[in-house]
C-alpha cells in the first residue's frame, strides 16, 4: 500500500470496491505520508488520525457488506474553512484557534455521506484572504516542487497535500482564484464550480457573493467524481441553486470535435510571463488537434476585474467578519476595560495583518460619503464585466487562457506590497465576479515549475469544462507528474 | 512586480500621486471596524490603504451611466421563503462550549450599564 500515490482517486475508489486493499491500509499509508511531509510542507493544521482510522474501519465493514457508496473508504482532506463537527476549525486564524465546530458544513456532511474518510484539515491563508498561503496563523505552506516557493493560496494546504500525494483529493474554496491559482502553482487540477452549485453552509464566509467551494485533485476525472457528490441544492444556503446535478463522470468522455474555444485577448497581454504563455499556447495546439476550433475574443472590461474585486470582496468581508466579537466564540483579549475594549482588542489581537487590512478597506468603501463612489461604482463595473462574459458565451462554448501570470514565486517576495500580491489573481477573478465555473489543469513546466491552463464555461457548465479538461489529460501526462521527493 | 497600467495598458491610467489617508482617518476607520491598532500599525495601514484606494480608482474610468449595480452573480435568483415552523433544536450548551465566558446559560461581557 506504500505505493498508493501512483494511483488516482478514481482508481483508489475502484480498488476499495473490488476489495484489493482496505480503507484502513490506505488511510494508514496516507497518514504516513502526511507525517513524513509535515515539517517540510506545513500543509495541515490538524490531522484527525483516530477518527480517520475508525471511519476507515467502518468503511471497510460497509464495503464487505456491499453497502458502500461512490467514495466509501476514500481518504480526503478538508480545507480548514469548512466546519467539521467536533473537530477544531480555525480558518487559519488565531481568532478561531480554539473553535470546535458544533456542526458539519454541508460539503463535509455530503462527502461523509458518500463514504469519504477525512484525514485532517489543511492550512490556508487566514480567512482565505491571500494568494500565497503565507498569512496563516500556523505559518506558511510550502510548495512541494520547491520549498522556498509559495504553493499559491488561499487553498495552499489542500493544493500542496494533493501535489505531494499526501491525499488523493481535498476540498477547497475560491473567492478570487483560491482553488485555481494554487492548482496552477502546484501542478494539479482544481475546479471552482458555478456560484450556487455547491452549498456554502458551514463554509466560513469571506465574500458571500463570490465564495464557492470546490475540489483539488490530480485529475479532472477525480474532480468530477468528488464534485458529483458535493454539489446540489441545500435549503440551508439561501443562494444555493435548485437545479439537478448532472453525472460529471459520465460526461467526461464526450468528444471535443467542434468545441468552440475563445482565447481571451486580455489574458495574453504584457503581464504574462513569456515562457508561461508558451506552455499555454502549446496546450491550445493540443486542443486544436482534438478538434476544437479556436477564436480570439475580447472582454474589454475584464482588466477592471481586480479593482472591482478589491472593493467588493473587502466590503463583504468587513460585514461577514463583524460576527467575530469575542463574545460568543473565538478569541477574547485579556482583562477588557469595557465592552468596546473587548470588541476592539479581541479583534485587533485575533486577526492578522491582511485580514485587518481588508476589513478596514471594506469599512472605508462602505462608509458614509464613499459608498456610491466605491461600492456602487464597483458593482456597476461588475455588471459590465458580467455582460462581457455573457456576450462571449454567445459565440464560444468555453474560454481558455493562463491561470496565473507566472509560475510559483518565493516565500516573502510579495508580502510587502498588497497590490503586487493581489495581481496574482488577475486572470482568475473574472469568473468569481460573474459566478462562472472554471478549472485549472497543469499544462507544462517553466524551469521545473508547473504552469496552469484555465478553462472557463457558462453558468452550470461544469460537465463541459471537466470534459474539456479530461480530454486534454487523456492525451498528455502533465497531471501525472509528482514533485521530486514525493514520487 | 506588476504595474497595473503596464499589465493592461489602461488608456487613461492614473499617474498623479495617490491621495494619502491621514493617521486620523485610519484611526477613525479602525474605530468603526472595532479594531484596536497599535501605534506602529497605523502608518502601515496609512500606506497600504492609500495604495489600495489609488489602485481601485481605476474604476472611475469606466462608463457606467445607466448600468445597474450587480450584487449577485446569478440574476433572477430571489430569496427563498420557508414555512414559519421551528426546525432547530435547543443546542445552546454545545454552542456555548465555544464561548470565552458563560454563566447560567448566558454569555458574559464587561458591565455595560453602571
Amino acid at each position: 500500500m506504500s505505493d498508493w500515490h501512483t494511483s488516482t482517486l478514481t482508481q483508489l475508489a475502484a480498488g476499495l470496491r473490488a476489495r484489493k486493499f482496505s480503507s484502513v491500509e490506505l488511510v494508514r499509508a496516507c497518514l504516513a505520508r502526511i507525517d513524513a511531509s509535515q515539517a517540510a510542507l506545513n500543509a495541515f493544521i490538524s490531522v484527525t488520525r483516530e477518527q480517520a482510522l475508525s471511519d476507515a474501519a467502518a468503511a471497510d465493514r460497509a464495503l464487505t457488506a456491499g453497502s458502500g457508496g461512490a467514495l466509501t473508504g476514500v481518504p480526503i482532506a478538508h480545507k480548514d474553512i469548512f466546519c467539521t463537527q467536533g473537530v477544531r476549525t480555525t480558518c487559519g486564524s488565531r481568532m478561531l484557534d480554539n473553535f470546535v465546530s458544533p456542526y458539519d458544513a454541508t460539503v463535509v456532511a455530503k462527502l461523509k455521506g458518500a463514504g469519504a474518510v477525512m484525514l485532517g484539515k489543511t492550512n490556508m491563508d487566514e480567512f482565505a484572504m491571500g494568494s500565497s498561503s503565507e498569512t496563516s496563523y500556523y505559518g506558511p505552506v510550502r510548495n512541494p516542487w520547491n520549498p522556498q516557493l509559495v504553493p499559491g493560496g488561499s487553498s495552499g494546504g489542500s493544493a500542496a497535500a494533493v501535489a505531494a500525494r499526501l491525499v488523493p483529493g481535498a476540498t477547497a474554496t475560491d473567492t478570487g482564484g483560491s482553488i485555481r491559482q494554487p492548482a496552477a502553482l502546484c501542478g494539479i487540477t482544481g475546479i471552482k464550480p458555478t456560484y450556487g452549485r455547491v452549498s456554502r453552509y458551514g463554509m466560513i464566509a469571506f465574500a458571500s457573493s463570490l465564495d464557492q467551494g470546490g475540489v483539488l485533485t490530480a485529475s479532472a476525472a477525480d474532480a468530477a467524481l468528488l464534485l458529483r457528490e458535493m454539489a446540489g441544492f441545500d435549503a440551508n444556503d439561501s443562494t444555493s441553486v435548485d437545479t439537478p446535478v448532472p453525472d460529471y463522470v459520465a460526461a467526461l468522455e464526450q468528444p471535443l470535435a467542434g468545441l468552440k474555444v475563445g482565447l481571451l485577448r486580455e489574458f495574453f497581454d504584457k503581464g504574462l510571463d513569456a515562457q508561461n504563455e508558451q506552455r499555454v499556447r502549446e496546450a491550445l495546439k493540443v486542443y486544436e488537434q482534438l478538434g476544437a476550433r479556436l477564436t480570439e475574443v475580447s472582454l474589454p472590461n475584464l482588466p477592471l476585474s481586480v479593482p472591482v474585486y478589491y472593493v467588493v470582496a473587502p466590503a463583504e468581508c468587513s460585514s461577514n467578519l463583524a460576527r467575530f466579537d469575542g463574545v460568543r466564540f473565538g478569541y477574547r483579549c485579556q482583562k477588557p476595560r469595557d465592552l468596546t475594549d473587548l470588541y476592539s482588542r479581541s479583534r485587533g489581537e485575533g486577526f492578522g495583518a491582511e485580514v485587518k487590512r481588508r476589513i478596514m478597506t471594506g469599512t472605508y468603501v462602505l462608509s458614509a460619503g464613499y459608498y456610491d463612489a466605491y461600492y456602487l461604482k464597483a458593482q456597476r463595473v461588475r455588471q459590465l464585466i458580467n455582460a462581457d462574459f455573457t456576450r462571449a458565451f454567445g459565440s464560444v462554448d468555453v474560454l481558455m487562457g493562463p491561470t496565473t501570470p507566472t509560475p510559483a514565486f518565493a516565500i516573502g517576495a510579495k508580502t510587502s506590497d498588497p497590490i503586487t500580491m493581489y495581481l496574482n489573481d488577475i486572470y482568475t477573478i473574472g469568473a468569481n465576479l460573474a459566478g462562472l465555473p472554471a478549472v485549472s489543469i497543469p499544462c507544462g513546466f517553466v524551469q521545473q515549475l508547473p504552469v496552469g491552463l484555465q478553462i472557463v464555461g457558462p453558468h452550470f457548465s461544469e460537465a463541459r469544462v471537466l470534459n474539456a479538461a479530461h480530454a486534454f489529460q487523456r492525451v498528455t501526462d502533465w497531471h501525472t507528474r509528482v514533485p521530486q521527493g514525493y514520487a | 512586480m506588476y504595474d497595473f497600467a503596464l499589465v493592461f495598458s489602461l488608456r487613461h491610467a492614473r499617474r498623479e500621486p495617490p491621495m494619502a489617508l491621514t493617521r486620523e482617518q485610519i484611526a477613525s476607520i479602525a474605530a468603526l471596524a472595532r479594531l484596536d491598532l497599535t501605534s506602529a500599525e497605523i502608518p502601515v495601514y496609512q500606506d497600504s490603504l492609500s495604495r489600495i484606494l489609488d489602485f481601485v480608482s481605476a474604476l472611475d474610468r469606466a462608463h457606467t451611466t445607466d448600468v445597474a449595480p450587480m450584487s449577485h452573480p446569478l440574476p433572477g435568483l430571489s430569496q427563498r421563503l420557508r414555512p414559519d415552523v421551528v426546525t432547530e433544536q435547543d443546542r445552546h450548551e454545545q454552542y456555548q462550549a465555544n464561548a470565552p465566558q458563560v454563566a447560567a446559560g448566558l454569555y458574559l461581557v464587561p458591565k455595560v450599564i453602571e
